[in-house]
């Protein structure tokens, strides 16, 4: 038996050993995995704070430049190129030589594909060159009987066993026959080109200085299905001494021609059957040249770089009178050598310069930046830069050839653009805009973050102007003067206003306040007006009633008391709308308001922002200034009223003064709630990003906007950034407003505790 | 004695109250708004008949609701086109919903009231809702069947009720087809599609493998021209019949049975009558598909949607937002550190909605869900499965944005617990591990559901996030359904709130679909007030029992 009984106690403490290990192994495990399982929470957290930055920091980053490849001349030496490109997939260039071949070669190794020798007729020479519009990627060769040659390089895609093979062509657009410019038979010495669908213009400076414009329209005839080109020709007057760039804009209206020493005119072809001379301007600062003279993507401004390495843009700018005028607009500087190539992107307003010594600069012409400068050990001669601009073929005075991958994503943003005035393409001036997309491929996107900042704080102000007052005032007689019964009832009921989804706000806003306001707008502004004195009167009747009916409502009651009265005056104030509308602006507020006052008018304004938000931020901070004040110790108050104090001595010297601390971090509670609404703003304001104080008109706030533009805005993209960047300035914003009224909170409570 | 009473302090004691009064008449006036609003849109309301003379003078009659009325001056009169030559006088204008759109073009019409000329209540009168078109309002003059009159006067009410109920069945079974079995059908054969195609990607697909999917589908497409055959038949049935009414101004109209929902006369209503109908409406509202671009109908989808991400929610928010604050709490060192994170985990709670779509849409959408897309779903490609916006990265959204209400609220239950509940445990021999799940968690429970209530609360009204990383205006299938595996994370899906801001401020017909939106509105906002009101309860609760405890 007793030997039983050990074998027992030994199994069990077998057990309870083993038990006692698990139960170790249990609490370590929790240990270790509350720990983690916490820590990963908070990291969680704060992951949207670098999630974030992650996103927008590509915004800021400089190009960078990778070479792909270094080679001679394809096609050799002997001719002189005329113009490098490449093709949209950067897989193959194109030079065109002097002697009329367009060579195709592989674009990283330089290896020939294709050599097409362009129709030139037998028996003329090539006596010039020019390049369209690089989106066309039309090129023109002028010939020594003023004759022109009209081609296009172009790509084809197919994709045989899967794999994708690009086979290049020459087409003649226009026919395969030179297209008779000059009927004189003189020789083109200089050319440029646009042309669209329908209509081709030529611009053709001849050797003997006149310079002749020439319109080829298209015209189809149904019945033999033949093209023929309608032609119109006349000269321009240009009276200059010699004539070294001509400029035609895709629209084939504005033609520019420039001299070396930098006098630029500008003409308007719209009638196409003369040349109406706007203006003449200097375009080069004194002891200097033109050295290059090109146009930016979209051909609204122009680029003229100089001897001395700078590159300015110029563009035609109506001021005040509607006068047009080239004006110069902004400056780069690459180095001091003169330029000698400028490539201009096609889909964005940025370029890249090269100048004598070497240098190639990458720019971009809103932002104001110069995103990359790199050293190339021979002057360059021709730039080629591929459609998407994220490959530049360069070509050197030593015939050889460098391949180079661009990375360059965000070029237009910079602190300027996000932040300062600036001044668009066709603006009379700089300003803050914000238009992030339009249906034009040449647009110049406006990504100033400014209007959106300025809107945030105008429906913040308006909405604190509403709510603090209320919300502070309501907090002192709640903490302080009204009866516990009734605080018990009432702080509940204005703190479920804090979950009311804003959406119902908004919608209620949107509306119905919105037309309500409309209609009573004499009302309102009357009711702010006549409410304060109506219950200043109502207290003196109270005040003077006799006691015995006085006392039977117990003090601390007042607010309930004074229910009836607040709602008696607003429903006179608002009935009386409509008469005092009558009485003062002849029956029609508003549109006395847009006639005599010069006021514009929205029905989704400030106003009705400030009221939705204000009602939005009351909660907020009500509950934060009601706790501040009702917990200042009781044997401060009671101190001074012993002392004498009428109780509202009380309260504005002792009690507002120790709570104040407490009051002001409510208020940046409330106001970071303010700025970061979106719901309310969105469907209370028309969303018009306009930088303009008034109270009748709206605003676009940075919640909004993003919550507009977010899901239409293509992922990696530069207005896909952006819209990161507003959301964390927004993040950044509230996170100090909510920091540093905790901070103040909490020492509030240290200090309290100490009193 | 008024420079007195001044000094005394009194006066500005009465403004602060006055504040309070201000303020709690804005809450309540509000919720009394949408309530009054929200709950009259489904009460019959009679259908007035007026004769009036238009602007241009005419006379002209019309059925309608009365829907509102204003005061005007004569000068905005007189700039809407009335000719009207007396000064500085008001006229009170009437909204009337004229219905008939596709007659008239307008379903609302303003009125001024003194140049109505006759009124009526008329008993006749009936108004039609239509899956069409809005309501239709006229005299009900005779039912067709084919074309053919079969009943006339007064046998037209009892026959166009028997017909109509026959209709309904048809049109129900029609839906049904429509949506649940065709829908399971598509569905079927959209994964044999997916299926077929990760065969080839893997190089898998053998000529046996394919002839298996071939013979489902082949399977599939019987059964699809089954139903086809079926639906026909449905169809050419539910077109017999038509009535035939006159509008107020004497035009005839047919109106086919098919695409009428309800008819009913307003002005011949019994006080009961009008009750079972308002009833019936309710259910309608709140158990319904929505009708007319969410503009009639109900909103059942979107109910259905809103709880549904709020449990998807909840689920994940609470087991996190519970181990974070323990940590905080139980076991991390109480130091520098914990109050900074302390710190900033309050302010996340006031971190702006949107801002936490905005890495919603980048993180979740298009980084995690992309990532998922590639890996796991690549036979789906181009069009992505979950890296698009759907009711998983909608929840898990408004986890993170919720996480830090459970947190303070856990952290909150977990500081009130005495020390020496802890301590007696430990003392007796209990693991850290077993105090905490025996003795303090069970205790913080409370807490933890007021957490919970209060992140759920927050989560139901919350709609700027959404818009980026979910919800859609009309979501053609439900997140949970019949087809296996039942839950369908990936799909979008319609909510309370958006519902609000799509219908108010998107829709085609704000005039028409205003009342809707007040009673979705009231559905939310009773929703969430009950949530905050419980979490509330619980709280003071909560408190009550700790104070008895440290006693």
């Amino acid at each position: 038996m007793p030997t039983e009984n050990t074998s027992l106690l030994e199994h069990r403490k077998e057990a309870l050993a083993r038990r006692r290990k698990w139960r170790t192994f249990i609490d370590i495990t929790a240990n270790y995995g509350v720990g983690f399982g916490g820590v990963s929470v908070i990291i969680a957290i704060v992951l949207i704070f670098f999630y974030l930055l992650y996103v927008v920091l590509p915004l800021f980053a400089n190009a960078s430049i990778q070479v792909m490849g270094e080679y001679s001349a394809p096609g050799g030496s002997d001719y002189s190129s005329e113009l490098i490109a490449l093709e949209e997939q950067n897989e193959i260039g194109v030079r065109f030589t002097h002697g009329g071949h367009a060579i195709f070669f592989n674009a990283g190794t330089g290896n020939i594909i294709e050599d097409v020798t362009l129709a030139i007729p037998p028996g003329t020479a090539i006596t010039s060159f020019t390049q369209g519009n690089p989106v066309t990627r039309l090129v023109a060769y002028g010939l020594s009987n003023g004759r022109v040659i009209v081609a296009r390089h172009q790509y084809q895609l197919s994709y045989p066993s899967d794999q994708r093979v690009i086979t290049p062509r020459i087409e003649y657009p226009f026919g395969e026959e030179a297209l008779l410019i000059d009927e004189k038979g003189r020789a083109i010495s200089q050319l440029e080109l646009r042309a669209t669908g329908e209509a081709l213009s030529v611009v053709a400076l001849l050797e003997d200085a006149e310079v002749l414009i020439a319109h080829y329209d298209r015209q189809e005839s149904l019945l033999e299905e033949e093209v023929s080109l309608q032609r119109t020709v006349f000269t321009v007057d240009h009276g200059m001494d010699f004539v070294e760039y001509l400029l035609l804009d895709k629209e084939q209206r504005n033609l520019y021609l420039a001299d070396r020493s930098g006098a630029v005119r500008h003409y308007d072809l719209s009638d196409r059957e003369s040349a109406v001379l706007l203006g003449t301007t200097s375009v080069i600062e004194q002891g200097a040249q033109i050295s290059c003279f090109a146009f930016l993507g979209g051909e609204l401004s122009l680029l003229v770089g100089d001897t001395r390495g700078r590159i300015s843009q110029w563009f035609t700018s109506q001021d005040a009178l509607g006068n047009k005028k080239l004006v110069r607009v902004r400056q780069f500087q690459l180095d001091n050598y003169p330029i000698i190539a400028i490539a201009r992107e096609e889909r964005r307003k940025g370029f890249v310069a090269a100048d004598d010594k070497g240098n190639v600069g990458i720019f971009h012409s809103t932002a104001e930046r110069r995103l990359l400068v790199e050293q190339t050990p021979q002057p360059v001669k021709f730039l080629g830069l591929s459609p998407r601009a994220n490959a530049l073929l360069i070509e050197d005075k030593a015939g050889s050839y460098r391949f180079w991958k661009i990375h360059n994503e965000h070029p237009e943003i910079s602190w300027s653009s996000l932040w300062g005035k600036v001044w668009y393409e066709s603006y009379g001036e700089s300003r803050y805009i914000w238009q992030s997309s339009s249906a034009s491929n040449d647009f110049e996107p406006k990504l100033s973050l400014t209007p959106l900042v300025f809107g945030t704080f105008k429906g913040a102000f308006y909405a604190m102007l509403f709510a603090v007052p209320l919300a502070i005032m309501g907090a002192i007689y709640t903490a302080y003067f009204m009866a516990p019964r009734m605080r018990r009832m009432v702080k509940p009921s204005i703190e479920t206003m804090e979950a009311l989804p804003t959406v119902i706000l908004g919608f209620l806003a949107g509306l119905w306040l919105a037309p309500f306001v409309e209609d009573h707008l004499p009302g309102i502004f009357s009711l702010l007006l006549v409410l304060p004195v109506g219950v200043l009167i109502a207290a003196y009747c109270w005040h003077a009633l006799p006691g015995r009916i006085k006392h039977r409502i117990p003090d601390g009651w007042t607010a309930a008391l004074l229910v009836p009265v607040v709602l008696l005056i607003s429903w006179i104030s608002l009935s009386l709308s409509q008469p005092l509308e009558l009485w003062l602006f002849d029956g029609n507020m508003r549109s006395w308001l847009t006639n005599e006052m010069g006021v514009s008018f929205d029905q989704r304004n400030a106003l009705v922002v400030g009221f939705a938000m204000g009602f939005a931020v009351i909660p907020n901070i009500f509950s934060i200034a009601e706790d501040a004040i009702f917990s200042v110790p009781k044997h401060l108050t009671i101190g001074s009223l012993a002392l004498g104090a009428t109780p509202w001595q009380t309260m504005m010297r002792v009690v507002l003064l120790t709570a104040s601390p407490g009051i002001f971090s409510a208020i940046m509670i409330g106001l970071g709630r303010a700025v970061g609404e979106t719901m309310i703003v969105l469907m209370a304001t028309g969303n018009t990003p306009v930088m303009d104080m008034s109270i009748f008109q709206g605003m676009r706030t940075l919640a909004a906007n993003t919550a507009v533009e977010m899901p239409e805005s293509e992922v990696d993209s530069t207005h896909y950034r952006v819209l990161f960047l507003a959301a964390l300035v927004l993040f950044m914003m509230t996170f100090l407003f909510n920091t540093l009224a905790e901070l103040i909170r909490q020492r509030l409570r240290v200090k309290y505790s100490s009193l | 004695m008024i420079k007195d009473w001044i000094k005394s302090g009194n006066p500005w004691i009465w403004l602060t109250a006055s504040a309070v009064s201000v303020s709690l008449i804005l809450v309540f006036g509000l919720l009394l708004l949408i309530a009054t609003r929200g709950l009259a849109h489904f009460w019959p309301k009679d259908l007035l008949a007026i004769t009036y003379l238009d602007r241009a003078g005419e006379t002209r009659n019309f059925i309608g609701e009365i829907h509102g009325s204003e005061i005007v001056s004569a000068e905005r009169l007189r700039d809407s086109g009335f000719d009207i030559n007396v000064d500085n006088t008001l006229y009170e204008r009437l909204l009337l919903k004229i219905g008939n759109r596709d007659l008239g073009g307008q379903d609302f019409k303003w009125v001024v009231r003194s140049r109505i000329q006759q009124q009526s209540l008329p008993a006749a009168v009936f108004a039609a809702e239509r899956r069409e078109w809005g309501n239709f309002y006229g005299y009900l003059v005779a039912v067709k069947q084919e074309g053919e009159i079969v009943a006339q006067g007064e046998h037209a009410v009892s026959a166009l009720e028997e017909r109509l109920g026959r209709a309904q069945e048809l049109y129900e079974q029609i839906r049904d087809i429509e949506k649940d079995e065709i829908g399971a059908i598509n569905y079927g054969m959209e994964r044999l599609r997916l299926k077929q195609r990760k065969m080839e990607l893997d190089k898998n697909d053998s000529p046996e493998n394919l002839q298996s999917i071939e013979q489902e589908r082949s399977e599939y497409r019987q059964q699809y021209d089954a139903l086809q055959n079926q639906l026909i038949k449905l169809y050419k049935d539910i077109e017999r019949d038509a009535i035939v009414a006159k509008t107020a101004d004497g035009q005839e109209v047919d109106l086919p049975l098919a695409k009428i929902v309800r008819v009913y006369y307003p002005n011949a209503m019994s006080l009961f009558g009008k009750v079972l109908f308002y009833l019936e409406k309710i259910l309608e509202f709140v158990s319904d598909e929505p009708r007319e671009a969410n503009t009639e109908g109900g909103v059942f989808p979107a109910i259905f949607g809103t709880v549904m991400m709020v449990m998807i929610m909840s689920v994940m928010v609470t087991p996190f937002g519970v181990v974070a604050a323990v940590y905080l709490r139980e076991y991390a060192k109480q130091g520098i550190l914990t109050r900074t994170i302390r710190i900033a985990v309050n302010n996340l709670a006031g971190v702006p909605s949107i801002v936490y779509g905005v890495f919603g849409l980048g993180f979740f959408v298009y980084f995690l869900g992309g990532n998922i897309d590639q890996l796991f779903f690549p036979e789906s490609a181009p069009s992505p499965m979950f890296g698009t916006p759907g009711i998983l990265w909608s929840s898990l959204t408004l986890a993170i944005l919720t996480v830090p209400v459970v947190i303070v609220a856990t952290e909150e239950g977990l500081s009130r617990i005495p020390k020496a509940i802890r301590e007696g445990s430990l003392a007796l021999g209990a693991t850290k591990a077993e105090t905490l799940w025996r003795t303090v968690l069970p205790m913080a429970s409370p807490a933890v559901m007021t957490g919970l209530i209060l992140a759920i609360a927050r989560a139901a009204g919350e709609v700027a996030p959404l818009m980026l990383v979910g919800v859609v205006k009309l979501a053609p299938s439900l997140p949970m359904d019949a087809n296996a595996p039942f839950l369908h994370l990936d799909r979008k899906f319609m909510h309370l709130g958006f519902h609000i801001y799509d219908v108010g401020f998107q829709s085609p017909n704000v005039e028409a679909a205003r009342p809707l939106v007040y009673a979705t509105a009231l559905l939310l906002v009773l929703v969430i007030v009950v949530l905050n009101l419980t979490a509330i309860a619980i709280r003071n609760h909560l408190r009550e029992k700790y104070r008895s405890l440290e006693q």
